[in-house]
């Protein structure tokens, strides 16, 4: 389909709203747009983190999520407990796929679920004891933990339980750091209140650990990765890059990180944000605090990745500047043949977006290194300032849609037909029954690593595997093709 | 009175964000800009006017302040 004028993509959102009664047509029409590269702030064209409206099928998830699952969770060698029920844990256990080096259970224990587990009596009478006792067996079981996060969920803060006072106890008797976090599922609107309450909570109980404190040497190119969750090894082909250049990186936060990396982040010169939305607090802090600069980067496809290396780069002296060329000339036959063997195959393919904290913008310009085109985006949680970010990366007239909802999305893709969708796991079924070719962008369809050059290279095969897959011509039902000749018709309609 | 970080960008330009309020501006023109008095009137480039009680110097940036909205 050709692409759309500012006016079709307007009328497609009216006709669309159409079925909503009055009320709710007015609310979701704040959160649909029409790209304006032209504006400078998306508030002009956009509504964003506001509650979801009851009654339509939203994608988001809770604060808990955020907290345990996005933040604290992928920190390797602290023990995470979801405090409270047992479902909220084991059902989003492991499924993020933050890789990490270690002995599960024995040094690090991302993809275990610890939970207090609780049953009627605990409501009643609270669950303090408990939890008090759950830390005691967890440093029996597992003494090689760092350090105990209890993640609290919902039924926690309705109950009115004091986590503070149990962790702050059984702190001084493990002699390691128990964190509360009070990330009750009901807090916010989506799991991006979650996001914020773990950075604080990072903020006042972990990151000030170190201070006056020189023993950790130092180098003039110290620098911390920020918001890259490892996903299927993302920060791993992104810290190869980093430390090709010249740079030490001295903390991942959090995907394969440690929590004496983070503590010792305060030391570095520079932090480099990847995923903005959920990390972003801890950084302004840092830069208040401790007076250590933060820049944004993107290390999908190597257009972004050459820009980024550059802007980091350029915080540097003449070596770091001299590193990041090499870098890029180092890696430049390896994209080229990426993009000459993929290009042709993915040439004007149109793609729509759906997803959660960087996504949404971060990945348009690998797509376009591919040749492809992103005709419309939209974040899960994104906040006002996630939009700001997107309006330039899109092109215009390209529809944004925040916290969409599943109606409006299958109606944006029976209409905008585009070649492939990427979305998360809720969406994905629904799609492919549709016949679009579908990617898995949360955890990356159990692929990845798709940052770095590295990740490049993984990002375009699986697009194309995904895409010029046979199967999408098999999705249509016999007795519904075009007969090729009457026998055929006969024969479908069951006659021979 | 909500709390604000004043910051600098990497443009130079100085940045008035409010993390409750998703709200991340740039500041168009402060009153009072000199090394011994800062603050006075704050307009952002979107038009909201906010007051901050003049410092008597210049802080470090970034701060995080109370400002009053006009
Ligand atoms: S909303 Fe509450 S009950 Fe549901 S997963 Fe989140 S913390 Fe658990």
């Amino acid at each position: 389909m050709a692409a759309m004028t500012r006016e079709e993509t307007e009328a497609l959102i009216q006709e669309v709203l159409e079925i909503y009664p009055e009320k709710a047509k007015k609310d979701r029409a704040k959160h649909l747009a029409v790209n304006d590269q032209g504006l400078e702030k998306s508030s002009k064209c956009i509504t964003s983190n506001r509650k979801s409206l009851p009654g339509v099928m939203t994608i988001r998830g809770c604060a808990y999520a955020g907290s345990r699952g996005v933040v604290w969770g992928p920190v390797k060698d602290m023990i995470h407990i979801s405090h409270g029920p047992v479902g909220c844990g084991q059902y989003s256990r492991a499924g993020r796929r933050n890789y990490y080096i270690g002995t599960t259970g024995i040094n690090t224990f991302v993809t275990m679920d610890f939970t207090s587990d609780f049953q009627e009596k605990d409501i009643v009478f609270g669950g303090d004891k408990k939890l008090a006792k759950l830390i005691g067996e967890i440093e029996t079981l597992f003494p090689l933990n760092k350090g105990i996060t209890v993640q609290s969920e919902c039924p926690i803060g309705l109950i009115g339980d004091d986590i503070e006072a149990v962790s702050k106890k059984a702190a001084k008797e493990i002699g390691k750091d128990v964190v509360p976090i009070r990330c009750e599922g009901f807090r916010g609107v989506s799991q991006s209140l979650g996001h914020h309450i773990a950075n604080d909570s990072i903020r006042d109980w972990v990151l000030g650990k170190r201070d006056g404190d020189d023993s950790f040497e130092t180098t003039p190119y110290d620098v911390a990765v920020i918001g890259d969750y490892n996903i299927g090894g993302d920060a791993w082909s992104s810290r190869t890059l980093l430390e090709e250049m010249g740079l030490r990186v001295v903390a991942q936060w959090s995907g394969d990180g440690t929590l004496s990396e983070m503590e010792l982040t305060p030391k570095v010169k520079l932090n480099l944000v990847h995923c903005y939305r959920s990390i972003n607090y801890i950084t302004r802090h840092m830069e208040e605090k401790y007076g250590i600069p933060w820049i944004e980067y993107n290390f999908f496809g190597p257009t972004k990745i050459a820009e980024s290396l550059r802007t980091i780069a350029a915080q540097f002296d003449d070596k770091i500047k001299e590193g990041a060329e090499r870098v890029i000339e180092r890696y430049k036959a390896d994209y080229e043949a990426v993009i000459a063997k993929y290009r042709p195959r993915l040439e004007g393919k149109k793609v729509m977006l759906f997803v959660g904290g960087l996504r949404p913008r971060h990945t348009i310009g690998a797509y376009e290194d591919l040749g492809m085109e992103v005709i419309g985006t939209g974040y899960e949680f994104g906040h006002n300032d996630d939009y700001d970010r997107t309006l330039k990366e899109m092109g215009n007239a390209t529809l944004l849609y925040d916290d969409v909802t599943s109606y409006e999305f299958e109606e944006f893709v029976k209409k905008m037909k585009p070649d492939l969708i990427g979305s998360g796991i809720k969406e994905k079924y629904v799609f492919q029954k549709m016949g679009i070719p579908f990617r898995q962008m949360h955890s990356w369809d159990y692929s990845g690593p798709y940052h770095g050059y590295d990740g490049f290279a993984i990002f375009a095969r699986d697009m194309d595997m995904t895409l010029n897959n046979p199967c999408w011509k098999q999705i249509q039902a016999p007795w519904k093709k075009p007969a090729a000749n009457a026998e055929d018709a006969q024969r479908a309609a069951g006659g021979l | 009175m909500p709390e604000v970080m004043f910051r600098k960008d990497h443009n130079d330009k100085l940045i008035f964000y409010v993390a409750k309020k998703d709200l991340e501006e740039t500041i168009a023109s402060l009153e009072f800009e000199s090394p011994e008095k800062w603050g006075g009137e704050i307009v952002l480039s979107d038009g909201q006017r906010y007051y901050l009680e003049p410092l008597p110097a210049q802080p470090k940036l970034p701060i995080t302040l109370r400002v009053k909205r006009v």
